[in-house]
């Protein structure tokens, strides 16, 4: 009898959770998420389309751009978009004959060092579109509209793409596109794409068979890292447990007494009172690295050489970095850096200090 | 040294060559192979490590880590959560992510790479979890996160950390790897190791829910809408075009969680996007934006980076899966094999399209291959630890692992993939990779013809 009882009483639970469950189902799932004002989705839906879906109407002319790229571009990229120090150049590499055809002819030669940006972006939405949401690399998003399509005019100009009194807006936009010089030099027609909506092979295009016994290869080694090049990475004795079937292999050939030598440098430089080691830390994290090196000019001038200019003036060069500056060592300035004021002057106290390690 | 004393050795004392010269004591019999590697060494070949060992003497007693008791094993231990987030042991200190020197000019728009050499199992610690930022980290405070859907959806929608977490949640593992993986090989050996060459690698138990119940809870038209895009809340805003019929699968994760634990600051915390068997470049980090459109958005990082450059001079984009692939992990390049004898050859595989089938290895560059043991569990579009026997004879020898995955795609060597696809791709190198055994004991990664 009471295994009857508990029989329908499981019945009856299993009834109930179900209908439960599929309440849950249709009634989706009450109090989580809202509706979206359209002043929240206008902030960050910025995004510009191929189809200049979501580009704000506007224009803006090269030559602004050009004062807006030496103000706050050309540090890392070059007054002609040509510079390699920071990131790959944006300019280069593209010809007349390119924006005819729509296809840039050097992409084709192997001999041709550098794939520049304009070499590559096929539509000029996805340049408005990137300088807009994540330019000026330090300050994203922090260019006006007008900005954004000045700036985008004077990097075309530099290619010969639009001419240098061209002012870019949404109106001739779609005309630019027609010059893009690399516009009909991508392809989608490969088996790397996980769905339907964009036109690609239906097979891999490398079909490998599995071979187990006397394979036809010739298994000569055809490449090896040079003899040179084994340290480039660093020791590769710390690079490996220190236990367990191997050992990373010992690739130093310095001297114990370099190292010990290293060592007691830096005791030194801690007993001046100036702690090197966090503020060179501060300089990589804040990014002044990419412009400025220890001993060489990389785009600005280096530690040494502003140490030595400015030996003892910690508060100057403290101020130097929050304002930013143009003239002094050369013709590219440095614009206005936005770190704490507390880690400037961290790095000031170790430039005027000598900038020893 | 004052003779008869016994002085305390500094914790750091025992050095690679000191470990090396204590594993030579501790064992009898490979003297042969120590005296070889001596000669090696002082034919200008190699390894400094094991012309020292040669010297060593087994002690007559026995070890003497047997026969003099340790502290550890004569006295009172540590206190209990004397970290309350415990850290490796220090002995592990050589086990770190690393930057390769000279790929890139800054530290933010950056890599580093996961230490594959010294990784067991499937699953990569968070801490060693590779990294690829386009804009420098954030370590984004949680209740001011937002996540939004909009596009060809009925209502645009806005849900907090907090609401996202009581969905119904799911938890996966799945790899990640940049589709850059390997692109430094393209066409001739350029780094040392496999940390290098195939560290931008990871895999994770990721825990969040199916973009689809957020879609649906927007009333997307999944109809029209064939692809979305994810936008990321950093600097970048790194934005990627991701084929709707992923996200309808229920594949597609909103993830906040990986290994146990929230999403590492690095890894995008606290949300990320989760694609399985696509490359990383589109597990967009810091999510902040869905949005459903009918057409793909060609971004920056669809047109300008992330395309393969194919000896047409065209780019192929939106190529996105990660085919199958693997790599013997241990003994790998830049490695020093300690003796002769007996290795467990142990490796990953993993395939973009599905679940590995097999792993076959060849200790002689190519001709003669075996098939692998699998470890389980072989999860689809997550890595597979793969380990077969090997004595190694003191010989040369080149080792490499070729997997299949289930659709029957089996990894190509780079004969193969070079004959489609050039060497200037720098994307999408998933080809056999070779390790050659030096005799004394070297592990050097090379390429075989």
């Amino acid at each position: 009898m009471s295994r009857w009882v508990d029989a329908i009483a499981a019945a009856v639970l299993v009834l109930v959770s179900a209908s439960a469950l599929a309440q849950d189902k249709a009634a989706g799932f009450p109090g989580i998420g809202r509706n979206a004002t359209s002043k929240e989705v206008a902030a960050w839906d910025i995004d510009v389309r191929p189809d200049f879906k979501g580009l704000p109407a506007g224009s803006g002319s090269a030559a602004k751009g050009q004062d807006v790229w030496e103000a706050k571009c050309a540090s890392c990229h070059g007054v002609f978009g040509e510079s390699n120090q920071v990131f790959n150049p944006l300019v280069g590499g593209t010809t007349k004959d390119d924006i005819t055809t729509g296809q840039v002819a050097t992409l084709k030669r192997t001999d041709y060092p550098a794939r520049t940006t304009l070499m590559k972006v096929s539509t000029v939405s996805t340049l408005w579109d990137y300088i807009n949401r994540a330019m000026p690399w330090t300050q994203p998003k922090s260019l006006s509209v007008e900005e954004v399509y000045a700036v985008t005019a004077y990097l075309l100009s530099l290619a010969d793409i639009v001419p240098a009194d061209f002012t870019l807006s949404d109106k001739n936009i779609r005309d630019v596109q027609q010059r893009m010089p690399n516009r009909n030099g991508v392809s989608t027609d490969h088996a790397l794409w996980p769905g339907p909506g964009i036109a690609g092979q239906a097979k891999p295009d490398v079909l490998a068979t599995a071979c187990m016994k006397d394979c036809p290869v010739d298994a000569k080694v055809t490449s090896m890292l040079p003899t040179f090049a084994r340290n480039a990475h660093g020791n590769l004795a710390d690079q490996s447990r220190k236990v367990g079937p191997q050992r990373g292999i010992n690739t130093d050939t310095s001297t114990p007494a370099k190292q010990a030598d290293a060592a007691a440098a830096a005791q030194v430089a801690n007993a001046s009172g100036v702690d090197a080691a966090s503020a060179q830390a501060l300089t990589r994290q804040n990014n002044c690295v990419t412009c400025h090196a220890i001993d060489r000019r990389v785009i600005g001038p280096s530690w040494l050489e502003i140490a030595g200019k400015h030996a003892g003036k910690a508060q100057y060069i403290a101020s130097k970095i929050k304002s930013g500056g143009s003239g002094v060592w050369g013709a590219i300035p440095m614009p206005p850096q936005p770190l704490a004021d507390a880690d400037a002057s961290q790095i000031a106290n170790w430039l005027a200090a000598g900038a020893k390690n | 040294m004052e003779p008869g004393r016994l002085r305390k050795a500094p914790e750091n004392f025992v050095d690679r060559q000191g470990i090396a010269t204590v594993f030579a004591e501790a064992k009898q019999g490979r003297r042969d192979f120590i005296r070889g590697a001596f000669a090696a060494a002082a034919a200008g070949l190699a390894t400094a490590p094991m012309a020292r060992a040669q010297s060593a003497a087994p002690a007559a007693d026995g070890d003497p880590n047997i026969l003099n008791l340790p502290e550890h094993a004569t006295a009172l231990g540590q206190p209990v959560a004397t970290d309350g987030y415990g850290k490796p042991s220090k002995w592990e200190s050589n086990v770190q992510r690393r930057r390769s020197p000279g790929l890139t000019q800054t530290t933010q728009a950056s890599v580093s790479f996961a230490p594959l050499q010294s990784l067991f199992g499937i699953v990569t610690p968070s801490g060693l979890h590779f990294e690829r930022h386009h804009q420098g980290w954030w370590d984004i405070d949680p209740s001011k996160h937002r996540f939004m859907i909009n596009g060809m959806v009925k209502n645009a929608k806005v849900f907090t950390m907090d609401e996202i977490m009581r969905l119904p949640s799911v938890s996966r593992f799945h790899f990640i790897e940049c589709g850059a993986n390997s692109g430094m090989e393209w066409g001739n050996v350029a780094v040392p190791t496999v940390q290098y060459t195939h560290g931008m690698l990871s895999c994770s138990e990721f825990t969040g829910v199916p973009l689809i119940t957020l879609l649906e809870l927007a009333g997307a038209d999944l109809k029209n809408g064939k692809f979305v895009l994810a936008e990321g809340g950093d600097g970048s805003s790194m934005t990627r075009t991701i084929p709707m019929s992923l996200v309808t699968s229920g594949e597609v994760l909103v993830a906040y969680g990986q290994n146990g634990e929230m999403l590492r600051p690095e890894n995008g915390y606290p949300l990320r996007l989760v694609v399985p068997g696509v490359q990383g470049v589109s597990w967009v980090k810091y999510l902040r934006r869905v949005e459903v459109g009918d057409q793909p958005w060609n971004t920056k990082d669809e047109t300008v980076h992330y395309v393969d450059l194919m000896p047409d001079g065209k780019h192929r984009q939106y190529s996105s899966i990660q085919e199958c692939k693997s790599v013997v992990t241990t003994p790998s390049g830049g490695q020093l094999l300690l003796d002769k004898g007996f290795y467990n050859i142990s490796g990953l595989a993993w395939s973009g399209r599905g679940k590995i089938q097999r792993v076959d290895v060849s200790a002689d560059g190519g001709r003669n291959w075996r098939t692998a043991r699998l470890e389980a569990p072989v999860m689809s579009k997550s890595l597979t630890r793969f380990s077969i026997d090997w004595v190694w004879d003191g010989k040369p020898a080149i080792i490499q692992s070729r997997a299949m995955d289930e659709t029957g795609y089996v990894q190509p060597n780079y004969r193969q993939l070079r004959g489609v696809r050039g060497t200037r791709s720098i994307y999408h190198n998933n080809a056999i990779q070779s390790w050659l055994v030096e005799e004394s004991g070297e592990v050097k990664n090379v390429q075989v013809g």
